[in-house]
């Protein structure tokens, strides 16, 4: 089963290490892992899309807590959660196939970030579905570079009643 | 106030109350040994090898429970200490490293002995720094000893570059710690443990399962008054020995793979397991699909990961041993009725039948070769009014010293559970007499074992280290040979060693007192001199090269099928020259 998990971690020089090395030491797997600062500089967001069974994703839950770096990790697939992940796809396009290229495009509101007489650039983003799918389609084409960011995660804000959704929103600070 | 660096680095210490540390220098930590050697309050024990300084450290650590300290140069000093760092990674052991860098600005540059101590020690460390500013350095050591000795202790580095150590900062020293992503539970959840006490009080055939962590927590007191207030067995762990007191009529001795007959077989026959502090270990599990298959499992454990990693757990609860037994003993307190060792009796009545159907034994001809296990009981005897601190290497004499010393105090123990390393007796005695200097601290070790770490014997003379190390001398790495017996049709590759060194020579070498046992009649005679000379020894003990360790699970079988003497197709050499390395080579020939 695939799992998305958060990490609220010190942005701090081998932090990353640390979570890369407790992976591969324990022979769990990293499907895709992102990584950057929040807010505050001094903390970084993580995202990492990994599987297993339920006793792996406990032991890998409980090794990341283990972690000193780590100041919090969710799993977030156990909520309801938006995903998003964006995608560099660069397409060698033959003349007869520019048209279909953009077309393509367009179906998936991709934009065109990069052009040349032989190539497309397309960057997409959306959940993981999306970006696969528009892979498929371009694939015909002849793909000739695919960058991907890995997949990125948002638990959903719960929804309240009404009257307390009415109330006037704390300030955050 | 403005200190250097290496000023820092040593107030820091002494606020720790670190008293001695094991060091060997090297040139990006001159500084600093420079600046301890003006010092008085913290005693240097120079070590040959830093794999040595490591061990002692780790020797220290266990037998005081304080973190144990050594520091040590950049690069090839570095990778000398890791083989001890990830020995106290895997048995928990409290040890603050400190190393030495190349200077910051060269750091990355393949500079004279630069070596990557972060990377190189990341996956044996609880947790590793390197500092890059001279005001973090009072801080950092603050932590590194925090972390080490709270939670679930272990091993932590701290790099510190030649630079580091001699610019002058702001000495400041933090009287406290808090660090966001590291808060231990101690306290066990309340609910849970009243679970336990319900489970406890239905069961039928329970059996307390003890490890390291209750040394850790000092729980020996709560898992003694559980133990005898409920009249449960305690089955320890390798780790756990001097936990609980082995000649105490509720001991069933060592389980696991060369554990004693009565402790594997009441594991998995109970109906309720009580782990605390200890990991379900492949050496104690056996074949995971059949352990304990009618037990309930409570587990009791500050580390998280070490609860339903290997087996499942029915009533897992995570905090310190210490004070989550005592809490559960004060439920029991209020709630215990009737007799419990009437209530037990049917238990114990079986218990009492598997003791006496299988105890441990051995054969001792009063004529013949010293048996490993005859050496090892009578140093016991012989010692025990004593309460010596034990200390063993790797191999069949660790099982047999496991098995016949039956130590009654907690910290008394030292010995390489996880990692199994070899080299590890001796200097790890080394350290636990620089603690306890009036203390008689033995080290049973192996002629294998020991080779690795001889050099330390220098180290023992120089700073007056009066350990008394027993050489169990099969001239076989015979952990290997009784594997080849048993699983490769007696085929002893490579576990032959041929010519031992003379370890009594080997002692005089260095200027210490060498001691040869080689006579069955002569033994008590034998270890009564070791005991009587001053200084350390080394005690060569030429023993029956072929005597295998029992009973034994072989590895991925069941707990209750034990081996429990050697097959009866097993052709065994009958060794006949008492001492002689010479016999040696003809065993084998006919073996
Ligand atoms: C550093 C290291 N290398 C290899 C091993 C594998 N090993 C386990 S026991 C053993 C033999 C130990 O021989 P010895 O110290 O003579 O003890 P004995 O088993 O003969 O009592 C070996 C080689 C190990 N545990 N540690």
């Amino acid at each position: 089963m695939e799992h998305i998990l958060s990490l609220t971690l010190e942005n701090k020089f081998g932090a990353l290490s640390r979570v890369a090395g407790l992976f591969s030491g324990r022979g769990f797997n990293i499907e895709s892992l992102s990584v950057a600062p929040t807010l505050d500089p001094s903390v970084s967001m993580m995202t990492i899309v990994t599987n297993g069974d339920e006793r792996i994703i406990e032991q890998i839950m409980k090794q990341l807590n283990k972690v000193i770096d780590i100041i919090k990790v969710v799993d977030i697939s156990e909520c309801d959660f938006v995903e998003r992940e964006t995608a560099l796809i660069k397409v060698h396009t033959r003349p007869e196939d520019r048209a279909e290229a953009l077309r393509i495009a367009d179906i998936f509101r991709a934009n065109v970030v990069d052009s040349s007489p032989t190539s497309y650039t397309i960057e997409v983003t959306g959940d993981v579905r999306k970006v696969q799918a528009i892979i498929n389609l371009l694939q015909p084409l002849g793909i000739k570079e695919l960058v991907r960011t890995g997949r990125i995660a948002m638990g959903r804000e719960p929804i309240r009643p009404a009257q307390a959704q009415s109330r006037p929103l704390a300030k955050a600070n | 106030m403005q200190l250097t660096g290496s000023e820092i680095f040593v107030e820091a210490l002494k606020r720790e109350g670190v008293d001695t540390i094991f060091a060997l220098p090297g040139g990006v930590v001159l500084k600093i040994f420079d600046v301890l050697h003006q010092q008085k309050d913290i005693r240097v024990i120079l070590t040959r090898h830093e794999q040595g300084a490591g061990h002692m450290a780790e020797g220290y650590a266990k037998a005081t429970g304080k973190a144990g300290v050594c520091l040590i140069t950049s690069g090839p000093g570095m990778t000398n200490v890791i083989t001890a760092l990830a020995d106290a990674y895997m048995d928990s052991v409290p040890v603050v490293a400190f190393s030495g860098q190349v200077p910051t600005a060269l750091i990355g540059n393949d500079a004279f002995q630069e070596a990557d101590n972060i990377g190189l020690s990341r996956p044996c460390t609880k947790y590793n720094f390197l500092v890059k500013d001279v005001k973090d350095l009072a801080q950092t050591i603050k932590e590194a000893f925090y972390i080490a000795t709270t939670g679930r202790p272990g091993p932590v580095l701290v790099d510190i570059p030649k630079d580091i150590s001699m610019e002058k900062g702001e000495f400041h020293y933090p009287s406290s710690v808090s660090i966001r992503g590291y808060n231990p539970t101690y306290d066990g959840s309340r609910w849970k443990i009243k679970q336990a006490a319900d489970a406890i009080l239905k069961s039928k055939r329970p059996i307390l399962y003890i490890g390291g962590g209750v040394l850790f927590s000092e729980a020996s007191a709560e898992v003694k008054e559980l133990a005898e207030m409920t009249h449960i067995p305690v089955d320890m762990t390798l780790m756990a020995l001097g936990g609980f007191p082995g000649n105490h009529p509720l001991s069933l001795g060592m389980l696991g793979m060369h554990g004693t007959y009565v402790a594997n077989m009441a594991m998995h026959y109970s109906d309720l397991v009580i782990a605390v502090g200890a990991r379900f270990d492949d050496r104690v599990t056996g074949k995971v699909s059949e352990f304990c298959p009618k037990a309930k499992v409570i587990h009791v454990d500050i580390d998280p990961t070490s609860i339903r990693k290997n087996i499942h757990v029915d009533i897992p609860i995570v905090g310190d041993c210490k004070r989550v037994l005592s809490e559960l003993n004060n439920i029991l307190r209020a709630t215990v009725n009737g007799d419990q060792k009437e209530q037990r009796k049917p238990w114990w009545d079986q218990l009492n039948a598997w003791k006496h159907e299988h105890p441990l034994a051995y054969e001792q001809d009063p004529k013949g070769q010293i048996k490993p296990q005859y050496l090892i009981d009578r140093l016991y005897h012989l010692t025990s009014d004593r309460d010596p601190i034990v200390s063993t290497d790797v191999g069949q004499h660790q099982m047999w010293a496991a098995q016949y010393f039956k130590l009654k105090n907690p910290r008394t123990w030292l010995t390489s559970g996880g990692l199994g390393t070899m080299g590890f007796g001796f200097p790890a005695a080394m350290g636990a007499q620089a603690a306890f200097p009036d203390r008689l601290v033995l080290c049973i070790a192996g002629d294998g074992s020991i080779q690795m770490n001889t050099q330390e014997l220098a180290t023992a003379v120089v700073e007056k280290l009066p350990v008394k190390v027993f050489v169990i001398n099969n001239r076989f790495h015979g952990m290997v040979r009784q594997w080849q017996d048993l699983f490769y049709e007696g085929r002893y590759a490579s576990s032959y060693l041929g010519q031992t060194p003379d370890f009594v020579k080997l002692a005089e070498a260095y200027g210490a007192a060498g001691v040869r046992i080689a006579d069955v009649g002569q033994v008590d005679d034998g270890i009564r001199e070791v005991l009587s000379i001053k200084g350390p020894v080394f005690a060569d003990v030429p023993v029956y090269q072929f005597e295998n360790c029992y009973p034994m699970i072989p590895a991925g079988g069941a707990n209750h099928e034990m081996l429990l003497g050697d097959p009866p197709d097993l052709k065994k050499p009958k060794g006949t020259h008492p001492t002689g390395v010479q016999a040696d080579s003809d065993t084998i020939l006919t073996a």
